[in-house]
Parts: structure tokens; sequence; C-alpha cells
């Protein structure tokens, strides 16, 4: 499968990453290399094999539901590029 | 007086602790190498030499007392990814500029409570996505080790007629150094500069496809990737979850076995660490490996291989055999298929982490004329391409309708790989012999590697199955290549049996010798 240069737009943006015509253009190929390389796992017969969910056999560790952090809002925004007490700022997004 | 930046960890800590020197002058040793360094070698990109001379101390403080962890008072070096409060932690990327965190790593807490000494932190691939180091937004790390060959000069014999005096000849042998800068691999690149140049004792790095084993290959130095789940994964910033690990670099086996022990622990906060005790790795060196069965995959024979890392491969072979282990010949079919099934499993769960930086959290915001376009005009200003590319092939594959073509087919391949490992496991084997990388180091802005993404990516061939698979694998220098750049073998372990491979490692590094760069800088 290869992508064409409107797919690797489309996905620039699903990414939430701005793209140039001259960016898109170079992608295209890039990604292609790629998609290339990776055609060959096709090969494999995989018929009855799992996929893999989890590298280590293990069960996933519980704990009992409590509260054990917390109150570090200020420590929370304290690396944000906007803020106004202790809220993220953003674009408004609701009109 | 001695230099103290070349002793080893373990030299360092007798040394500190029968007070024959102490951890502020080891400190200070370490800050001058860095001053006097970093700007030839760009290994560090925030040095914290105040914090540095505070810990080392306190450190004193203790063992004038006669205490102390396990490594109190050893400057080590940490790998950006990892978060240490406060201090500069960007995994090398403009979109985490400025970010300092309000929490420190499990990993470097566990190392600060051991009492080691943070020297700064180290350069690497942004987000560890490279095999280079190139694409920091740091810019590369210089390796230490030049190319070089070796020049004899034959002196004829002298004999002076007057007084009768003969001088013999002989042939004289010298090595002359090209200027030509190398990588040190990538993405640890930093980490491995840095321990080899002597401008940290030992450092951290993580390693999601070889960007532990490869840096250390490329510049003579042991890294261990542990086995997934060995170390706590908490407050290191994630590149691919189900592959990343962290472990050390070092300039020997003992090193490193010291190094891990710290660096490892049973921790709550990461839902895949193990519970399970994190035994003594220094007690396996020295152990002998009489008896012990080695595997001998044969599809690790690759084309185009360079003679020097096939020599270098029987040498290790003939060196284990002589300590007594069985060499058996294996198969692990699957091997072809790690490395394009990786190039879809990471780039995967990486657009999936890399989500997080959206200019609203921390880090970059690069202003857009709503909340969408300032998300992807941050992200675009903040993203190199090498991350770009990854994240765009995640997407990608996991768009809907691609998901069972790419993801799901990648999944299923990576369950043979591992059942490949199993099965020889399974039949009796111990260890796994292979060479670390299929070639020594290259040469930074190498024209063939730019051009073309997978060439990059081959340099992870015999390094990523063992992420793949979850297992552990240890890089240890072996020999030189005809250009008198260091090469490295590894040995990939059953799963939590690291033990197995520092005691096997240090056999090869008794037989291999030491391997350190002439210093120029």
């Amino acid at each position: 499968m290869s992508v064409d240069l409107k797919t690797v737009k489309r996905v620039a943006h699903l990414a939430r990453i701005a793209v140039s015509e001259d960016d898109a253009q170079r992608m295209t190929g890039e990604l292609n290399a790629i998609l290339g390389f990776v055609e060959q796992l096709n090969e494999v017969d995989v018929s009855g094999v799992e996929p893999m969910t989890s590298v280590t056999p293990m069960e996933m560790k519980k704990r009992v539901d409590a509260v054990t952090d917390g109150g570090k809002a200020a420590d929370i925004v304290a690396n944000a590029p906007a803020t106004d007490e202790n809220f993220f700022l953003v674009p408004k997004v609701v009109e | 007086m001695t230099d103290l930046t070349r002793l080893t960890i373990a030299e360092a800590r007798e040394k500190l602790r029968g007070k024959e020197i102490t951890a502020s002058e080891l400190t200070n040793a370490y800050v001058s190498a860095i001053e006097q360094a970093n700007p030839t070698f760009n290994a560090y990109v925030a040095t914290t030499p105040d914090k540095a001379r505070e810990m080392a101390k306190a450190s004193d403080a203790k063992l004038a007392k006669g205490e102390g962890g396990a490594l109190e008072g050893i400057p080590l070096g940490i790998k950006d990814l990892f978060a240490t409060e406060g201090v500069h932690t960007q995994a090398c990327s403009h979109v985490l500029d400025g970010f300092e965190p309000r929490y420190e790593s499990t990993v470097t807490a566990n190392l600060w409570a051991d009492g080691a000494v943070m020297l700064g932190k180290l350069n690497m691939d942004e987000f560890a996505m490279g095999s280079s180091n190139e694409t920091s937004y740091y810019g590369p790390v210089v390796n230490p080790w030049r190319r070089s060959r070796v020049q004899t000069t034959v002196k004829p014999t002298f004999h002076d007629g007057g007084s009768g005096f003969v001088r013999p000849g002989g042939v004289e042998e010298s090595r002359s150094y090209d200027n030509m800068q190398l990588v040190p691999g990538g993405s640890s690149g930093g980490s491995a500069a840095a321990v080899s140049a002597f401008l940290c004792a030992g450092a951290t790095a993580t390693d999601t496809g070889g960007s532990i084993r490869q840096p250390a290959a490329f510049t003579g130095t042991v890294g261990i990737k542990p086995t997934y789940g060995r170390v706590s994964r908490w407050g290191t910033v994630a590149f691919a979850s189900s592959l990343d690990q962290a472990g050390p670099i070092a300039r020997d086996v003992r090193d490193a076995a010291i190094l891990l022990k710290s660096m490892a622990s049973v921790d709550a906060k990461d839902t895949t660490s193990v519970d399970l005790p994190v035994p003594d790795y220094e007690a396996a060196i020295g152990k002998s490996v009489k008896g012990m069965k080695i595997g001998i995959p044969r599809e690790y024979r690759v084309d185009g291989m360079p003679d020097d890392i096939e020599a270098l491969w029987q040498k290790g072979i003939a060196w284990l055999k002589d300590a007594g282990a069985e060499i058996v010949d294996i198969s692990l079919p699957h091997t072809k298929y790690a490395l394009p099934a990786y190039y879809i499993v990471a780039p995967a769960e990486a657009s999936s982490n890399l989500a997080r930086y959206d200019g609203v959290r921390y880090g970059l915001r690069v202003p857009g004329k709503d909340i969408i376009e300032m998300y992807e005009n941050t992200r675009a200003a903040g993203f190199g391409r090498e991350v770009k590319r990854r994240i765009m092939i995640g997407t990608y594959v996991l768009s809907a309708g691609y998901y069972d073509a790419y993801y799901l087919q990648a999944q299923k391949v990576r369950t043979l790989i591992k059942r490949d490992f199993e099965l020889a496991f399974a039949a009796g084997v111990d260890v796994i012999l292979t060479p670390a990388t299929p070639s020594a180091a290259f040469g930074i802005a190498d024209q063939d590697m730019a051009a073309d993404p997978v060439k990059m990516y081959l340099n992870d061939i015999f390094t990523v199955t063992v992420n793949m698979a979850g297992l552990p694998g240890i890089a240890v220098p072996a020999g030189l290549d005809g250009h008198g750049l260091p090469l490295g073998l590894q040995l990939i372990g059953r799963p939590f049996d690291e033990e197995t491979l520092f005691q096997t490692a240090h056999v090869i590094e008794q037989a291999a010798g030491r391997f350190q760069p002439e210093k120029w800088w």
C-alpha cells in the first residue's frame, strides 16, 4: 500500500501537525519508503496467531481505590504556556 | 595526582569508602572535565554543577561517618528523557521548551537515594527517535573515537663509522587519526559519549529498539537493556510504552551491574513494573560459564555484513568456548520481520504518546486562529522531521480501515518473534550471542543515511528483536575494526535473567580487554 499527497495531508491533520505543500510532498516519498519496507510483513503466515497484548506475562496490578495524591494544582499548571488562577488558558472553543 | 575521572565506579567507590578521596574532589574533577570538553562533544545539554557540588558535600558528610548508599558520591549523567525536579527535561525536543518538572522519575529518585551525584542532562535523539543522536534539537554529539590507521615506518640500522656506534633499525608503528567527526550512535548518544570521554562515571539511558546497546557498541562502553518491567518507566518521557526500558551505560561490566542494581525497583507507580526482588547483579561477575549453553542464531548472519563484524562474532564464540561453554547453532526464523514490525508498533504507540504535546499544558505554544490551528502550529514548530515522520506513520497505521492490515498484523508477528526466543530457551539455551550492530560508528551527516530513513533504521537490526520480545540484552565491547573503531557483541538472556548476562559479558570483557579512546580533546 502507498499513500498519495491527499492522504498525507489528511493524516497530518489527524495528527494535528501543520504541513506546507513542500512538507507534504517530501513526506509522501518518505512515508512510502517506510510503508514499502514494512510490506514484507504480509509474507508471514499468522493464521491462528494471537496478537501480542503484553510482552511480559503478568497480571495487571491493582490497588485500593483511594486518593493517594493530589492538591497540587499549582504544580500541575507550573509549566503551562498560559494560565490564570490554576486554569489552563486556551483560545476560545465555544462561541 | 591521578586523573579521578579515569576511575571506574567500583574503583571510586573503594577510594571514597577508604577516605582516599572525597566525593567533592571527584565531583569537581568531572565538573572541570565537562567545562573543558563539552563544547567539543555536545554531550550535555544542561549542566548542574552547583547541585552536583551540594550533593557531593552531603555524600562526604555521610562517608565521613562510615555511612552512605551503594552509589554514595558517584557522579552520573542523566539522559534528558528522565524527569528531574526543577532541572531541564525536554527529551531534546523543542516542543518541551523550558519544561522543568515538579517531580522526579523513579529511576533518578532511586539513584539519588543511593547517594549518586547529578552532573547534568545528556543529549539524545529527539524523543529517543534515532540511531545517531542527529535528531536532537540541540544538535549532534561527537563520538570521542576517531578513525585511524596504523602507519609503519622502517628505520634502517645506523652505523657511525667514526665511533663504531650501531643503532639497530626496525619497524615503528604509529597511528594517524582522521579528523572526520563520527556519531556516537543513538538515541542515547550523549550518555555513551559522556561515559566514553570520561565526562561522567556512568550514565542513565533508555532503549526502545537499541538505543542503549547501539551507542554503547559505537563508543566502546557497556550498555544493558533490562527485561521489560525490571526498571520503572514512571517519570520517563514515553516513546513506545510496550518497548521502552531504561538501563545504564558504563565503562565496564561491573559498573553496569552496580548501576542497574540501583536503577531497578518494584514500583507501584508503574503498573508494568514487575514484583520481583532486585538481585545483587555484581555477585554474578566472576562466575564461570562452564557448561553454559550459548546459542548462535544463524539468521543474524546478514547479507553485506562487514568481515570485521563476522570475525568479531567468531572471536566471541571462541572466547566462550575456551571458557568452557557449549556452543549450539540455533534458529530464530522470524528475525528479519522484527524491524518492519517495530516500525509499525513503535510509531503507533509514539503517535498516541506524543498527542499530549499540544501547547496547552507544557512547553512550546505557537498561536493560531483557533485552538485546532494552535495545536497544528505548535506541533509543526515543536517536533523535528524524524518525530513528525513517526507520528505520521503511527497515525496512518492506526487510522480507520488500516488497523488490521498494519497494527494487528505487526502484533501477531511480534508474538511469533517472541515464540522463536521461547523455543530456543526451552531447548536449553542459556544465552544468545550476536553482534551488537551491523557496522562501526559512521560519520555525522552521512549522505546515505540522510537520503533514506530506512537505512538509518537498519542500525537496529540486531537489537530490535530483543525489545519486541521484552528480553534483556547487553552490549559489551569486544574489539576494534580495521579503522581502530570499537565494535560490540550482544548477549540476549531469558526474561529477568540479567545475572547470566553480566556473568557472560564479564567473560568476554576479560578476554577482549577494555577499550578507551586516545585523548585528543
